[in-house]
């Protein structure tokens, strides 16, 4: 067996040790191994998860050879759910993987139990009715779930998690969060030591512009009664008073200061996203709170106390042109400050709505709006048609245009059927296009190969996502070509 | 109502049989476009990486059985969390090859050539025999390459432009282009003479982070400075004459160890092996996902350009799945003056100018910078630098006026090939050159200045 290591180098750049542990950890259900689930399943065995168990009640018929890179001819008449799992088994021997035969449907209807085991649950190809059900079962359960279907060209991917936390986001914007706006002391007695108007053009070339809009700072705002820089005018004036710093034009460091100017401008204290979440109900915490909230109610005391209105520093700090000593002692300081600090983390709460609260009571004036909007009226059409789609297939027993033959009367059901929806949602007199309407016909429920890998690719991507802490999801999407 | 009879072109054939309202100009449906695809329709993968694994196995099953795939490199574990139709028993074997072989036991009547070398090593024929090249690469220098190559038979004639300045559609050489880097990707198309080519935004994709030098040897402050130290300027002084190898553990180790030592002597703090490695070998982060997303993207333009079956991708798709999910599709336009695809660059001579006075002055042209120059002339070659049989047949003509070569026509397009820029960035390219003498009737034409 390869050393783990380095079969995921690769991805450990990304999201590290700490992150793969949590995916190995991982057990995951797959509802429909088509090509969507297959696909999605794919992504999640070679990245290294924990364990995975299909479902799936269907043969291998001669139609799956053209889209599913999962089954082959040897396969035709077997189980679905069994040939998959023996391909995705090869893939990667550190995956424990397992198949039941059985229609998900089914076990939705009479064993929801068997969901509770999973810690997440990729429910792929599901008409409307059972994503309902199945949707308030993991809900219960606490089970993440996430919806995937690929249908013609089109398709789309739904999250469905009580609430996905992010601590410790990772995001590249952390590199911001100098404190330029707002040194604190140690910060600002190191700065003091360094004289900006220094004789030698080695050192004032390899000043950090750190110091360079610290010291500036601290200059306007005895000028300016405490004040920095707010208005337009003002901060071309203090770019300007940068400007006229420079003694030769290759400094670059002085232009790193003048680009990064901003980072005093900005207004100091907590992002108005964090006030938000600090504010929420939960962040006053009991014995039943989860570990994030938890960490929440910890920010907001330290916000409130030795943080004086801002939040722990992380303590990276980007390359800049400078001296290594000062560039080291800079980073040493900036360090020292998170340590003391400790508390090291951005937040960001998510809390997704059941599907059947967004199917029963949908956002009308938001509908509507789309519904009309040039830029939009097409993916929302298609998000409707989707669903028109599951109410044709309740009345008619088939999807619109499944079976070749009778397209003309096929397209007025399911305009029909889509005009129905459309009122239900309280869009009346609200219609969508010939076009549409023509094309999701055309589509047939087919389930191409690429439009699945794309969606299937998507759906992997977030169930990596909403296992770790430090990224964030997709609140709902859909695609159409 | 009429069920189907079971066939492997189940759902492809609800696409490309029926009639469709949101689809491209020339989309006919019926079976006879289904298997004009099958029969007729040859598709270059270029690279068989991340996305090269997934292009192959996606065209497969997307009704394209002519594949081929050339790729240089061989399999290694590191490719493993996502180029899926490696095992770790092919560590070391060509990717092409083994590629080529795994999707064609699993997918019947799909036939894959594979080609295990550089893209630099085929014969411009080679490239001249696919209706279309989808690339799953992730070099800047591979991209250009081929899209000079791809673009390079558009304007291999005067003729692959219509009278009203449109390019013929049989020269048209169309291109799809996908790359990643982590959680990131983008999918384009690039149809020669009408889109921009890859050169005409080239801006897109940022010059390579490259510390400089001094900031290395006097004022390091990253760990990553610490490692390129003990890489390019440590290990000469100690290795006299011996290059570095990236692939030998051991050189790598001696680099890491020497990174080590400068960075405790500063007092400079994260150099890990794996860092070592991530910048000496410049280490892109990888994963399934978006590989899998950005070659279906391309996979499904393949198809629509070929079929019509629905309306392209105009013509530059972005996808970012670091902070939710984001995609944006951009139409960006030609660069009018591109030396690639444009309308070729214009050298004026006097016709006595020899052939090896011509290929001096191109040395010196300040758009061009080539060296190393190869020259042909429609379809036949005046000089070839390579091979040496073919260097000794072109040899004589050196001394002979360009304008007697090329047949006593007073202006024409003319084909080089060398290696464009400056020091060590220089890489091969193909420039179209409108070549126009001097003191001959007709030179003042706007047909050949107008050009693209």
């Amino acid at each position: 067996m390869a050393e783990p290591k380095t079969k995921y180098d690769r991805q450990l750049r990304i999201w590290g040790e700490q992150g793969q542990a949590a995916l190995e950890k991982s057990s995951i259900c797959l509802l429909n191994c088509g090509p969507t689930g297959s696909e999605t399943l794919k992504n999640l065995v070679l990245g290294g998860v924990g364990s995975i168990t299909v479902v799936d009640g269907s043969k291998v018929e001669l139609g799956d050879l053209g889209n599913n890179f999962m089954v082959d001819e040897s396969s035709v008449g077997q189980s679905k759910a069994k040939t998959v799992c023996a391909f995705l088994e090869e893939l990667n021997d550190a995956v424990k993987a397992k198949f039941i035969e059985e229609y998900p449907e089914k076990l939705i209807e009479s064993n929801p139990s068997f969901f509770s085991q999973f810690t997440l649950v990729v429910a792929t190809q599901l008409v409307e009715s059972s994503m309902v059900k199945l949707d308030r079962i993991c809900r219960d359960a606490n089970v993440k779930l996430i919806f995937a279907r690929s249908y013609g060209l089109t398709g789309f991917v739904r999250i469905s998690v009580k609430e996905h936390a992010v601590i410790e986001s990772k995001p590249d914007h952390f590199l911001d969060d100098l404190r330029l706006n707002n040194p604190w002391p140690e910060l600002r007695r190191f700065a003091e030591t360094i004289d900006l108007d220094t004789p030698d053009p080695v050192v004032h070339k390899h000043t950090p512009y750190v110091i360079i809009l610290i010291k500036m700072a601290e200059e306007w705002t005895k000028t300016h009664d405490g004040n920095l820089p707010s208005t337009r005018e003002e901060k071309k004036v203090f770019k300007d008073l940068i400007k006229a710093k420079m003694i030769a034009s290759d400094e670059d460091n002085y232009k790193e200061a003048i680009e990064a100017s901003f980072k005093v401008f900005s207004p100091q204290g907590i992002s108005p996203a964090v006030q938000q979440i600090i504010n929420d109900s939960c962040a006053d915490v009991n014995s039943n709170s989860s570990d994030f909230w938890v960490l929440v109610a910890a920010l907001k005391e330290f916000i409130a106390n030795e943080g004086g209105g801002e939040a722990p520093l992380e303590g990276a700090i980007p390359d800049m042109t400078s001296s290594t000593e000062l560039y080291v002692n800079l980073q040493k300081i900036y360090q020292a400050k998170a340590e003391t600090d400790f508390l090291v983390m951005e937040t960001y709460v998510c809390r997704y709505r059941l599907i059947e609260d967004e199917y029963n009571s949908p956002v009308q004036l938001e509908l509507q709006k789309y519904l009309t909007d040039e830029d939009y009226c097409v993916a929302v059409g298609f998000y409707i048609l989707l669903r028109a789609v599951d109410r044709f297939a309740a009345n008619y027993n088939s999807f619109p245009g499944q079976f070749d033959g009778e397209m003309d009367e096929e397209i007025s059901r399911l305009k029909t059927t889509a005009v129905t929806l459309l009122n239900d949602l309280g869009c009346n007199g609200s219609t969508l296009t010939e076009d549409l309407i023509n094309e999701m016909c055309r589509y047939g429920a087919a389930e191409l190969h690429a439009v699945a890998a794309f969606i299937g690719g998507i759906a992997s991507q977030e169930v990596i996502k909403v296992f770790f802490f430090f990224f964030f999801c997709l609140i709902f999407s859909q695609w159409i070509w | 109502m009429a069920v189907s009879e079971p066939s492997r072109s189940r759902d492809l054939d609800k696409l490309l049989l029926r009639p469709g309202h949101i689809i491209g100009p020339n989309f006919e449906p019926g079976p006879e476009l289904r298997e004009a695809i099958k029969e007729s329709v040859k598709v270059l993968v270029v690279g068989a990486g991340g996305l090269g694994c997934e292009l192959l196995k996606d065209l497969a099953l997307t009704g394209f059985p002519n594949l081929d795939v050339i790729d240089m490199d061989r399999i290694e574990v590191t490719n493993l969390n996502r180029q899926f139709l490696f095992r770790l028993e092919d560590v070391g074997k060509p990717k092409a090859e083994v590629a080529a072989k795994r999707v064609m036991e699993r997918v019947n009547g799909v036939n894959i050539t594979p080609h295990f070398c550089r893209i630099e090593d085929k014969p411009l024929d080679f490239y001249s025999d696919f209706n279309i090249i989808v690339l799953g690469l992730d070099s800047i220098e591979a991209r250009s390459y081929i899209n000079g190559v791809a673009c390079g038979f558009l304007v291999g004639t005067r003729l692959s432009y219509d009278s009203d300045d449109n390019p013929r559609d049989e020269t048209v050489k169309p291109m799809v282009d996908g790359g990643t880097e982590g959680f990131k990707g983008h999918a384009r198309i690039i149809l020669p003479g009408t889109t921009p080519c890859f050169e005409c935004t080239i801006w897109l994709f940022p010059p390579q982070v490259k510390f400089p030098l001094c900031t290395l040897a006097e004022t390091p402050r990253t760990a990553a400075h610490c490692i390129e130290y003990a890489h390019l300027i440590k290990w000469d002084e100690v290795h006299s004459g011996k290059s570095f190898d990236p692939d030998n553990p051991e050189d790598m180790q001696w680099v890491y160890s020497e990174a080590v030592k400068r960075a405790e002597l500063f007092g400079i703090p994260g150099v890990t092996y794996s860092l070592t490695q991530g910048v000496v070998k410049n280490i892109i982060p990888a994963i399934a996902s978006t590989n899998a997303i950005i070659s279906a993207a391309c996979a499904l333009e393949t198809l629509k350009i070929v079929s019509d079956c629905s309306k392209t991708l105009s013509n530059y798709l972005t996808y970012n799945g670091v902070e939710g999910l984001h995609t944006k599709v951009t139409e960006f336009v030609r660069d009018k003056d591109c030396l690639v695809c444009g309308p070729g660059v214009l050298i004026e001579l006097e016709k006595s100018v020899t052939l090896k006075k011509f290929i001096d002055q191109l040395e010196d042209h300040p758009k061009l910078l080539l060296t190393r120059v190869s020259v042909s002339h429609r379809g036949k070659n005046l000089y070839m630098q390579a091979p040496p049989v073919l260097e000794e047949m072109t040899r004589s003509n050196l001394d002979l006026p360009l304008f007697d070569l090329m047949g006593g026509i007073s202006k024409d397009i003319v084909h080089v090939n060398g290696m464009a820029g400056k020091g060590d960035k220089k890489q091969s390219c193909l420039r179209k050159l409108r070549v126009v003498f001097r003191g001959i009737d007709g030179v003042t034409d706007i047909d050949m200045a107008g050009g693209a």
